[in-house]
């Protein structure tokens, strides 16, 4: 492992900062009203659904436009689980309206809560694994791997919406009244959701540091960079690239699952193609190939649209939308690649080779592109 | 492991270093956002002034306060609209929000309510139903507003019920709507199934127009009013030619055209929704059909929505609803005149405008008896309030907090207003559930 040369004082200085970080969140709850907090929880679930993605595309080259899927089947997940608590010993309202007369099969362990959250990430994570086992086995890369997972999105909401009497249509699952018995409404229930947000965020965030730092992680890099050099020194790619797709597909889980309990609902527009590109924005914005960038993008991009929308509610989209040509347009690196670009330039000139390469916008040679789409 | 746990004893990298001073910047940069606007509610209020153009004003008037609500005690009562100003909704949702605003106006003109004006405070569900559930929060919680006015999808509102339920806000819904709901914390203005649908295949029964074919696009507004026409037709001897669904967006009708010529209905009972009505009622007019062969009753255009579908494809066809912009009265007179000298002279009034402008008016009356804002008291005295709307007397049932309306079945005529063809001689009680209706009794409820 190379050791970057950054002078003493500023390791020192900086040393502490991880630790400031999670203070200021975790002082959150002291500062911010309620409808902040679970605004800012919110942001935080979508956080960890960037992580995930970060992983895929910024280290693995994979541009999944269908990650809202894995974050509506978490959301889905737990919305079981909470629709039966609330409903009691009756069946879900939306069962009666269709002309359901008993619970269907699948429903019936989402009676425990355990097994609930259990499977809103298990199931997500396994069916990304399948996915990707199946598209990189066959050596389907690039563009062609953006359109599959994008027909997935669309395939997965068509089949939502279709299936009112077991899913809830178009208007999804809402209307929750209690976790673990406690009441959602509570405002001391919420402030206890927002620190389990933070602590998974913070978790996900070192798994996906720790497995990025590892061995595996030079095997996914190299694997974007180039996959037919990686087959000729003895790996197989496609387990390497699946078990990414299925780690990042159960982070989406996770967060969806956390999504359910702040928001109170899901439907399955949340899954479709819209919100699966707006995910994949804000880890452009914040810079793909660095993990704090894409935290950073997804909550720079969300608090925007909150703060656009609430000051200019009648022609806010502009101005989002100029936010992202900009953004684009002058930082192609994202923060992240931005805030690099100038502590470079202060601190390290002569700093050796970073472990992980920067994508595509170093990339001398431009073949890369294939793996690494651009998303303008 | 090892790099792991250098990471959490050392900082070594530039690339960290830069991570964990974004970081910290952010969730400073974040607190110090909204401490502020948290820290000063007045400084939510100047979101206000860019949003509308008349209906606020800045005058602190120093009424005594009548009520404990926090809403009522800054001289100014707030109110807040949300609705779709963005998205795929917006193109309905707008004109609604923009009755709503003059409503708000008028009062503010005649002096406002319990002696203060009202201020609007303006948000854009953006077609999303997440958001929806987040600025109906923001509204309740943050703005502290008195009510809300808003949503138009059964989506939308089934995803901010629970915000209304939980921290006891109130919502006036202004769309006609599939029933099978009574929420303590919203007035319903607009028709429920008893007010629309079941009126609706009565009279084309009355006329003789035994066999529908029901057409509808795949949510819960047309599955649940198929499920109730289905049953109503089985106990009053109409009979069920088929029954179709297509994707809410779907713009292809030939393939069901061809099954509706082969089941060979009286008529076709139409529930889509939005673009696909474009689409379908141009096919249905190239595939040879007219009105006077098949008649279409549709229970979700308006006039609004029949200027985008083209007059020439929808012409004569049938619609159900509560309120034409034709409608004789002399309060529909005045704000027909009205919503076009503020808007514009090519805008047509229509049901759910009419609806979100008349509540306005409930809400106004029901706060004057209860002599204060909060929710509780406002409930109880809404009960039995009438108004004089445009589409006649409305009265808010105590019960079910919907409204009494009368129903109307219309022709679309040349050019593209609706012409009343029946009406019921009185308002219809509204029955959410069809508690009333022996037939319904076999139907799932909740």
């Amino acid at each position: 492992m190379v050791k970057a040369k950054v002078p003493t004082k500023e390791i020192l200085a900086f040393r502490f900062l991880p630790v400031i970080a999670m203070l200021g969140l975790l002082a959150a709850p002291l500062v911010l009203s309620d409808f902040r907090l679970s605004l800012l929880a919110k942001f935080l679930t979508y956080a960890i659904v960037a992580l995930g993605l970060d992983l895929i595309w910024g280290y693995g080259g994979m541009l999944s436009l269908g990650h809202g899927v894995f974050f509506g089947l978490g959301a889905y997940g737990m919305a079981m689980y909470l629709k039966l608590e609330a409903s009691g010993n009756r069946l879900p309202d939306f069962m009666g309206w269709s002309g359901v007369d008993s619970l269907p099969w699948f429903w019936v362990p989402f009676h425990n809560p355990v097994f609930a959250i259990l499977m809103a990430i298990f199931i997500p994570a396994l069916l990304a694994t399948l996915l990707g086992y199946l598209v990189f086995r066959s050596r389907i890369q690039g563009v062609y791997f953006s359109i599959i997972t994008q027909a997935m999105a669309l395939i997965m909401v068509t089949l939502f919406i279709g299936q009112q009497p077991l899913t809830g249509g178009t208007n999804g699952m809402t209307n929750f009244s209690t976790v673990f018995g406690f009441s959602l409404a509570d405002t001391g229930v919420q402030v206890v959701l927002y620190f389990v947000t933070v602590a998974c965020l913070a978790l996900a965030y070192l798994l996906c540091r720790w497995l990025m730092h590892s061995r595996y992680g030079r095997l996914l890099v190299a694997s974007r960079e180039d996959e037919n050099r990686l087959r000729f020194m003895g790996y197989n790619p496609a387990p390497i690239k699946s078990l990414a797709f299925g780690v990042s597909g159960g982070l989406a889980g996770l967060a969806g699952a956390l999504f359910v309990l702040q928001v109170g609902l899901i439907t399955p527009s949340a899954m479709g193609i819209v919100p699966s590109i707006e995910m994949v924005i804000w880890v452009a914005v914040g810079g793909r190939g660095t993990l704090w960038g894409a935290v950073l993008g997804t909550l720079l991009v969300n608090y925007g649209k909150s703060t656009f929308s609430e000051t200019f509610p009648e022609i806010w989209q502009y101005f989002f939308g100029a936010l992202f040509i900009g953004a684009v347009l002058l930082f192609p690196g994202g923060i992240a690649g931005f805030v690099r670009n100038m502590l470079d330039r202060v601190f390290v000139k002569a700093s050796p080779p970073k472990e992980i390469p920067v994508p595509v916008d170093r990339n001398p040679s431009g073949k890369e592109l294939e793996s690494g789409v651009e998303v303008t | 492991m090892r790099q792991f746990f250098q990471f959490l004893l050392y900082a070594k990298k530039s690339s960290r270093l830069a991570g964990l001073v974004c970081l910290t910047l952010l969730a400073t940069l974040l607190l110090a956002a909204c401490g502020d606007s948290t820290a000063t509610p007045a400084a939510v209020a100047t979101t206000a002034p860019a949003v509308t153009t008349a209906s606020i004003t800045s005058a602190v008037t120093s009424a005594a306060s009548a009520s404990g609500s926090p809403a009522a005690t800054s001289g100014t009562i707030k109110v807040g609209i949300l609705h779709s100003l963005s998205g795929t909704m917006a193109i309905s949702e707008v004109s609604v929000k923009d009755a709503t605003v003059m409503a708000i106006d008028e009062i503010n003109a005649k002096g406002g309510v319990l002696g203060k004006k009202l201020e609007v405070v303006i948000e854009d569900g953006a077609s999303d139903w997440p958001t929806f559930a987040e600025k109906a929060k923001k509204l309740i919680q943050q703005d502290k507003v008195a009510v809300v006015f808003g949503c138009w999808t059964s989506a939308s509102r089934k995803s901010v019920l629970p915000v209304f339920e939980s921290l006891k806000g109130l919502l006036f819904y202004p769309v006609q709507y599939e029933g099978l709901e009574q929420s303590p914390n919203i007035f319903y203005t607009g028709a429920t199934t008893n007010q629309q649908i079941v009126p609706a295949v009565d009279y084309l029964l009355s006329q003789g127009k035994k066999k529908i074919y029901l057409l509808g696009s795949d949510y819960v507004f047309p599955r649940t009013a198929n499920t109730i026409i289905k049953a109503q037709l089985k106990a009053k001897g109409g009979t069920l030619a088929g029954e179709e669904y297509t994707p809410l967006g779907a713009t292809e009708y030939s393939t069901v055209l061809s099954k509706i010529k082969a089941a060979q209905p009286d008529v076709i009972f139409n529930t889509l929704n939005g673009d696909s009505n474009v689409a379908f009622f141009k096919q249905f007019k190239d595939a040879g059909f007219t009105a006077q062969s098949l008649p279409v009753l549709s229970v979700s255009v308006a006039e609004d929505e029949v200027r985008g579908i083209g007059i020439e494809n929808i012409q004569g066809h049938l619609t159900a609803w509560n309120y034409y912009q034709t409608t004789d009265t002399p309060e529909n007179t005045r704000f027909v005149a009205a919503y076009k000298a503020k808007y514009g002279d090519k805008r047509v009034t229509d049901d759910p405008i009419e609806a979100g402008y008349f509540g306005v008016y409930l809400w106004k009356l029901a706060v004057e008896k209860a002599a204060s804002t909060d929710v509780e008291k406002v409930r109880a005295a809404a009960k039995g309030i009438e108004f004089a709307a445009p589409e006649g007397t409305v009265k808010i049932d105590g019960d079910t907090q919907h409204t009494y309306k009368k129903v109307r079945i219309g022709k679309i005529r040349a050019d593209g207003l609706i012409d009343e063809v029946y009406s019921t001689p009185d308002p219809v009680k509204p029955d959410p559930y069809l508690k009333s209706y022996d037939w319904a009794a076999s139907l799932p409820k909740q």
